[in-house]
């Protein structure tokens, strides 16, 4: 077709495909590096236009937030995070162990069970939700949230793990079982060390949906058990614009979970197609 | 109500697991670890459910207490017959779909960039996935006051004008906002798709003279068809409730432009206090996702034969 012999020809066409890829991932980012720089910058340098590019970095607009009381927020948000990721891990591995290794007899049954709870639209369970919790005087309490959060992230977890849990290969659990080892013994020495990764994975995932979630926190929290998300949302509406600090606080509220995320990303698209995707 | 949906389950040959043998005690053994979780799963979810459909036949306004008499179906016929439901059912649908075409197409492009071998890829990909990371809520008020903003957003600061990008195109700027956040997703799962590809089936069909356009199309597209259909589905699952974007940069306006589902329902509870009718419309959005779902959740056991017969 060409005098280029196919291999350098490929190798040229590849580098040239990488700058593309090099400007469509700084145009993604963009935004999220326009809130960093924005968040160092004097209110009247963040609202100047044209945009100013140039300027001395200021710590002020961190100040104020941690003035404002954010601590109690992003202690609630870590709160509510933890413990149902805990919860959610403690429910979920026995569960997704039911559904692979030792299957019950209905375990398809159960597995789309919990995929279907996921799809119910959280708005349709909003009223009762709410009005179940303030008749049980738990309106704004972090512990709603942690129970709210485990249901939500459940199903997902259950997915995940149970793909983790087939990886386990089927030869080395018999092989334990005919040296005599107990359930017990499998699941520790043999079952645990194989899917820790997978576990780690399906944590990390936990803890990023329950720290973003805005909706039910926004319908059932106020000041004590507010969490990040809520502190944005209020701290906006009091403050009137400051964009600089609003990008101060949108870029701390943010960095847990993009620490998070960028550790896990191998495991993140398994966790995000709930196992379907390797 | 989950009955409808849990039939869809794959034949047992493709069981990859033995199936239960032995006596009751035995049963029970297996059932036990998945007791716990499926309680909880089962109360925390369905049983306010069951309350929803109890409400939805109540005439019951928080702002007039002591009135709570039973209606029937009046609520039903009132959310049905007010356009306000049908208007926030059409956008739902617009916004979803808006955002899971346009995050599809931009995230299939990202991941044909980054099936390739070049300099910095994994870089690359870290940027790209990035978007995805940022939480919602503090997407959303980026996007609407650094970016949207006429006066000092980025968009009039680099190309002029003074356009005031969310009044003057509200459901663009709701599903600029989302595909940005979405793409990113959509691109994992089809990079994934890409990279199952085997490659010595490229490499021989190459030998065999077929250029790259054709092994795109007759073979990269089929392969991923699978993968787009879990991308455009767990997409719609996660979109379809998008309340955070339209919270904070539309509050659903003008007017009534990007008021979707649970936009309006939120309305109807926390702004207008209407218990009966929100709960009325919250009962038929669960009868919409039963119906959808039922389809969906058959594409996505057909997935999962696939990844397991892999």
């Amino acid at each position: 077709m060409t005098t280029l012999s196919a291999a350098p020809k490929r190798r040229l066409l590849n580098s040239l495909w990488g700058v593309i890829a090099w400007i469509a991932g700084i145009i993604f980012v963009f935004p999220v590096i326009w809130m960093v720089l924005t968040s160092f910058k004097q209110e009247q340098d963040a609202a100047s236009n044209p945009p100013s590019w140039v300027f001395t970095p200021t710590l002020d607009q961190y100040v104020t937030v941690f003035d404002r009381n954010i601590m109690p927020f992003l202690l609630n948000s870590l709160m509510a995070s933890v413990f149902s990721t805990l919860l959610v891990v403690v429910l979920a591995t026995p569960a997704a162990y039911a559904l692979s290794l030792r299957p019950v007899a209905k375990w398809t049954d159960a597995l789309f069970f919990f995929i279907s709870t996921k799809m119910m639209p959280a708005v349709a369970a909003l009223l009762p939700l709410y009005l179940l919790v303030k008749n049980l005087g738990m309106l704004d309490n972090i512990w709603t949230m942690v129970i709210l959060y485990s249901s939500m992230n459940l199903p997902l977890a259950v997915w995940m793990m149970r793909s983790f849990l087939l990886e386990v290969p089927r030869e080395v659990l018999e092989a334990g079982e005919v040296d005599g080892a107990s359930t017990i013994t499998a699941i520790r020495r043999i079952i645990l060390p194989i899917v820790s990764p997978g576990l780690a994975a399906t944590a990390l995932i936990c803890f990023i949906f329950a720290w973003n979630e805005f909706f039910l926190a926004v319908n059932l929290t106020a000041t004590n058990a507010g969490t990040a998300p809520i502190f944005l949302v209020g701290f906006i509406s009091s403050e009137g614009l400051f964009l600089a600090r609003l990008c101060a606080a949108a870029t701390l509220v943010s960095l847990p979970v993009l620490i998070a995320g960028w550790v896990a990303q191998n495991k993140l698209v398994r966790g995000l197609s709930m196992g379907a995707v390797k | 109500m989950t009955d409808v949906i849990t039939r869809t389950d794959p034949k047992p040959e493709q069981v990859p697991v033995v199936p239960p043998k032995g006596g009751a005690k035995d049963r029970w053994i297996r059932r036990a670890p998945l007791l716990p979780g499926l309680i909880f799963a089962l109360i925390i979810t369905q049983v306010p459910f069951l309350f929803t459909l109890v409400l939805s036949t109540l005439d019951w306004n928080a702002l007039r207490p002591g009135d709570r008499s039973f209606i029937g179906i009046d609520n039903y016929v009132t959310v049905l017959s007010d356009g306000r439901l049908r208007a926030a059912l059409l956008n739902t649908v617009l916004l979803t779909a808006g955002a899971v075409i346009f995050s599809m197409i931009l995230g299939l492009g990202l991941a044909i960039l980054l099936d390739r071998k070049f300099l910095g890829r994994s870089v690359v990909r870290t940027l790209l996935i990035t978007p995805f990371l940022v939480m919602p809520i503090a997407a959303a008020l980026l996007w609407k006051h650094a970016i949207y903003n006429p006066a000092y957003g980025l968009i009039n600061g680099l190309f002029g004008g003074s356009t005031d990008w969310v009044s003057s195109y509200p459901k663009a700027a709701v599903i600029a906002t989302l595909v940005w956040q979405w793409t990113p997703f959509m691109m994992l799962i089809l990079l994934a798709g890409l990279q199952s590809q085997s490659e010595e089936v490229l490499e021989a069909a190459r030998v065999d003279g077929a250029n790259a356009w054709k092994i795109f199309t007759k073979m990269t597209i089929p392969h991923l068809r699978q993968y787009l259909e879990l991308g455009a589905l767990l997409g719609s699952i996660y979109l379809v409730n998008t309340f955070d974007a339209i919270f904070s940069i539309t509050q659903g306006g003008p007017g009534q432009a990007t008021t979707n589902l649970p936009y309006e329902i939120y309305l109807t509870t926390f702004r207008k206090f209407e218990y009966g009718e929100a709960s009325a419309a919250g009962v038929i959005v669960v009868i919409l996702t039963i119906i959808v779902a039922t389809f969906a959740l058959r594409v996505i056991s057909s997935l999962f034969r696939m990844e397991e017969s892999r």
